[in-house]
């Protein structure tokens, strides 16, 4: 028998708010969007694999955006992929959060002057929530923009619709 | 077999379609070719005994402001030899023969040199872009290429 079993062994009873309650539940389980765009990509991957293991977040890929809470746009836009971004973002039910992961991302990194195919910032098609800098970012940026977002989450209300 | 036997059987068998052979060339030797003469010269070395040029390595277009230059790399497995080829195109009237009847490898890379700087290649079965999307306007890797205000809504420079 654990500590807390023994806390809860006369009264099983917890008082908190709704509000807390079920954002702890959803900053826990934030499911991410499986795709990956270029070499962040890669980053993104040791940050699941076993050294980083972002499931210990709850950061579970899912392979369909219609069970997906955030999207992790990992790499480069091209404006041949910016279209299918927003598609895919469109497909995501809400509440949905949206993590720019690197440069070319957040910015056009170094394809901001001749990269005449790619979007200068995931941001010019859907709205992102925290933005990760590096090029790529270590796994342990990523996981740290990962508590940036359960922060957000964390401070939401269902009274308060979140922007 | 060396550069100079291949560009002098090629001198011998196609004459006038050898346009300027240059053994001196600061990387690899080359032999600019007549565009419409590619296709025949192509099947030669592929099929001729001596050559037996059976694989074409690469195929890339160079803009040089008002010609535009098509490059193949060949590269023979069996005889260990190497060759690069090139023919020019007036910019305005682009058009080279398609070799993918020869060299399969021809097809994607003949899309791309298509997609990228605008070439046409006649008698490809299938000439489309293959990077870029369908829409896309203009031929982005030419030297007078200017980079688009707007693509379908999304603002392009920084």
């Amino acid at each position: 028998m654990g500590l807390l079993d023994k806390q809860f062994e006369k009264s099983n009873v917890l008082v908190t708010s709704l509000d807390s309650l079920l954002n702890w539940a959803r900053l826990s389980s934030l499911y991410q969007m499986q795709f990956g765009l270029a070499c962040c990509a890669i980053e993104m991957m040791a940050a699941s694999a076993s050294n980083f293991d972002m499931m210990r977040f709850g950061v579970i890929p899912r392979a369909t955006p219609r069970q997906v809470d955030v999207m992790i746009v990992s790499g480069t836009v091209t404006l041949k992929m910016a279209s299918r971004i927003k598609r895919l973002y469109d497909q995501m039910p809400e509440p949905r959060y949206v993590l720019s992961m690197g440069s070319c991302s957040n910015c056009g990194g170094p394809y901001w002057e001749h990269g005449y195919h790619v979007l200068k910032g995931v941001d010019r098609v859907i709205p992102v929530d925290v933005y990760i800098p590096g090029c790529p970012p270590r796994p342990e940026a990523l996981i740290e923009g990962l508590m940036k977002l359960q922060e957000k989450v964390r401070n939401e209300s269902m009274a308060k619709k979140h922007a | 077999m060396t550069f100079q036997e291949i560009s002098e059987s090629l001198q011998k068998k196609f004459g006038e379609a050898v346009l300027l052979v240059k053994a001196d060339a600061a990387v690899d030797p080359f032999i600019v070719v007549a565009p419409q003469s590619i296709c025949d010269i192509a099947l030669f070395l592929r099929d001729d005994k001596a050559m037996q040029i059976d694989s074409l390595s690469c195929l890339s277009g160079v803009d040089r402001k008002g010609t535009l230059e098509v490059v193949y790399h060949l590269a023979s497995m069996t005889l260990k030899h190497k060759l690069v080829l090139k023919v020019s195109v007036p910019t305005d009237r682009p058009e080279v023969p398609s070799i993918e009847s020869v060299w399969k490898t021809a097809n994607w890379h003949e899309r791309e040199a298509y997609d990228l700087f605008g070439v046409m290649f006649t008698g490809h079965p299938d000439l489309r872009r293959i990077l870029l999307p369908y829409d896309w306007e203009g031929y982005p890797l030419r030297k007078d290429y200017e980079v688009p205000e707007f693509y379908n809504g999304m603002r392009v420079p920084y």
